[in-house]
């Protein structure tokens, strides 16, 4: 099982001080959180993608690649990459070429967004939100799986003998997963392909989380990719933890009321009990996340929101070494222990390359070279 | 007897409410004219006053509070509602729109639905015919012709022509819902997988 951090990247006011960071110091603190997601033990760091303050993360894969380059073995991925307003071709374009530098090291989660203004801003409308998704996502896998491409589609201008490069590493495209909360359309799309189905439940009751994975097994099952409990599962959540129980609640609760999302709004005390957010001791955070597979099955990924509403780096980090020390490591040995041995764990670079019987470069040369009219050496060997 | 469940929204807000008096009286003739028509009622009453800080949470959470949740999902799933509010300020309160803004946006959708309201004067009584009877048309609820207002003078009225007008109002209405509550509905199923389009026909732009 993978066990990971995700972050919006949201820039806000630290509500026990008033400080608000710049995005200098929360970019680098991005950075340092990321690298210490892979020192403490955990697999995977996912960034989000926004357009419009208070995120500062427009551009994942920028950020990504640094962190790739001063990492070895985290997974790098996207929470989420939004397939609505980007371009598939800069998606697939952009991917590849992270895949290539990181050493495989990538997936990503695609995602609509729910933020209207921000499909104008690309020459898009939030009512076509799932067309948008659907018909992106169809070109961005014929992208990676095709090397000449020819498409025709609504959302945006034909492609004629289209090649994306670079092709991707060992001829195998990212794992992908589909993120959704309230679309059954979403967890329908990624049973149809086999893909992974993500749910940022962080908001959300268990009851409705339950209702959308289930859709998403019943379905994948349907579509012939493996029985339901073998379809690839992945939750989010949030949790603060002190030693003392008491201790955590002081210290996170002007966070917690003072949040984006959910602030002013219910009891720390009602939002806990009805979502996967816990605040207390390791033990009671393992005691809690030990119980989701009862709700949505045994699953692959569960990431944790840590740096958000404001929380300052060092208490992040802090979060983090309780995280690799005391936490994560039960869960694992726990949940691993739990799940049947048919149930698969999450998809990496390396287990796609074997399962499909090794790695193969896929380079696409050109037929000739613009400046010298030839085609290289290399060329003529690969064929 | 095949039973039918009633479900009477009220969102008064003082303890006693005309408001809930009024919801209520409602729901007992409702319910006589059910048993009349070979029906046993079963009546829930749902007081928004209590929900309150349930409905402004969900307003900013996006997802009902359990005690909500299971508020809502008595009124979804009744055979008939009678729905009650005060006026205020020439039209429903606050606290009634925000539970009719919370449900999912089909959930009413060709419900049997008696409207009632109450004021300080029979002068906003018209609040029933320009404020809620469209707010149920949008939900594509069916609401039954008589829909019920009550002022205070109304209350004292005993005996009176006044009085009698509102009993005869009220059991009238009530006879209207039974009759529309009498015949058996399909109830919409909250389980996804019932409605969810394939992927083909997502594909192919249909």
């Amino acid at each position: 099982m993978q066990f990971g951090v995700f972050s919006v990247s949201d820039i806000t006011t630290d509500p026990t001080n008033g400080r608000t960071p710049t995005e200098a110091e929360r970019i680098q603190a991005i950075v340092a959180i990321a690298k210490k997601v892979e020192e403490v033990g955990l697999d995977v760091f996912a960034l989000g993608e926004h357009h419009n303050p208070p995120f500062f993360s427009s551009s994942p894969t920028t950020t990504l690649g640094f962190i790739a380059a001063q990492t070895s073995t985290l997974l790098l991925s996207t929470a989420t990459t939004l397939i609505t307003t980007n371009d598939p071709v800069k998606i697939a374009e952009d991917y590849a070429m992270l895949q290539h530098l990181a050493g495989g090291r990538v997936d990503l989660t695609l995602g609509r967004g729910n933020t209207g203004p921000v499909y104008p801003w690309f020459g898009q409308d939030i009512r076509n939100g799932i067309p948008l998704a659907v018909e992106n996502y169809a070109l961005l896998r014929r992208l990676w799986t095709e090397d000449v491409v020819d498409w025709q589609g609504k959302f945006r201008t034909p492609l004629q003998g289209f090649t994306s490069t670079p092709r991707p590493l060992d001829g195998v495209p990212p794992f992908v997963w589909h993120g959704s909360i309230r679309s059954p359309e979403i967890a329908e799309q990624a049973a149809y392909y086999g893909d992974g189905f993500f749910h940022n439940n962080i908001f959300w009751p268990m009851t409705h989380t339950k209702q959308m994975v289930n859709v998403y097994r019943q379905r994948f099952e349907h579509y012939g990719h493996g029985r339901a409990d073998q379809a690839i599962v992945g939750l989010g959540g949030q949790v603060f933890m002190r030693k003392n129980s008491q201790d955590a609640v002081r210290e996170f609760r002007p966070y917690f009321d003072n949040a984006p999302v959910y602030g002013h709004g219910p009891s720390l005390e009602d939002f806990s009990a009805a979502t996967p957010l816990t605040v207390g001791s390791p033990q009671q955070v393992i005691e809690r996340y030990l119980t989701f597979r009862e709700d949505v099955g045994d699953y692959q990924r569960q990431l944790f929101l840590i740096d958000h509403a404001g929380l300052p780096l060092k208490t992040v980090l802090e979060q983090l070494d309780i995280l690799g020390e005391e936490v994560v490591p039960v869960l694992r040995r726990e949940l691993d222990a739990l799940r049947p041995a048919h149930v698969p764990d999450a998809p990496t670079h390396a287990s796609r390359v074997a399962a499909k019987g090794g790695a193969t470069d896929s380079t696409v040369y050109a037929a000739g070279d613009d400046v010298t009219g030839r085609a290289p050496a290399s060329a003529v060997v690969a064929r | 007897m095949t039973a039918r469940t009633l479900a009477v929204v009220s969102a008064g807000l003082s303890q006693p409410s005309s408001t809930r008096l009024l919801a209520d009286r409602l729901a007992t003739a409702t319910g006589t004219s059910l048993g009349e028509l070979g029906f046993t009622p079963a009546v829930e009453v749902v007081e928004l006053r209590d929900l309150a800080h349930d409905l402004t949470d969900n307003l900013l959470t996006g997802f009902p509070s359990p005690r909500l949740e299971s508020a809502i999902e008595t009124v979804v799933g009744a055979d008939g509602l009678i729905a009650v509010t005060p006026i205020f300020t020439a039209s429903y309160s606050g606290l009634f729109k925000t539970f009719f803004d919370v449900l999912e946006p089909q959930s009413l959708t060709g419900k049997p639905v008696l409207l009632g309201a109450t004021a300080g004067t029979a002068r906003h009584s018209l609040a029933l015919e320009h404020a809620l009877r469209p707010l149920f048309a949008y939900l594509r609820a069916v609401t039954v012709p008589t829909a019920v207002f009550a002022a205070s003078e109304d209350w004292g009225a005993g005996d009176s022509p006044a009085g009698r007008a509102l009993a005869e109002r009220i059991a009238r209405a009530g006879g209207e819902l039974a009759d529309l509550m009498a015949v058996e509905r399909r109830k919409p199923s909250a389980d996804p997988l019932s409605t969810l389009t394939p992927f083909e026909q997502l594909l192919s732009g249909n």
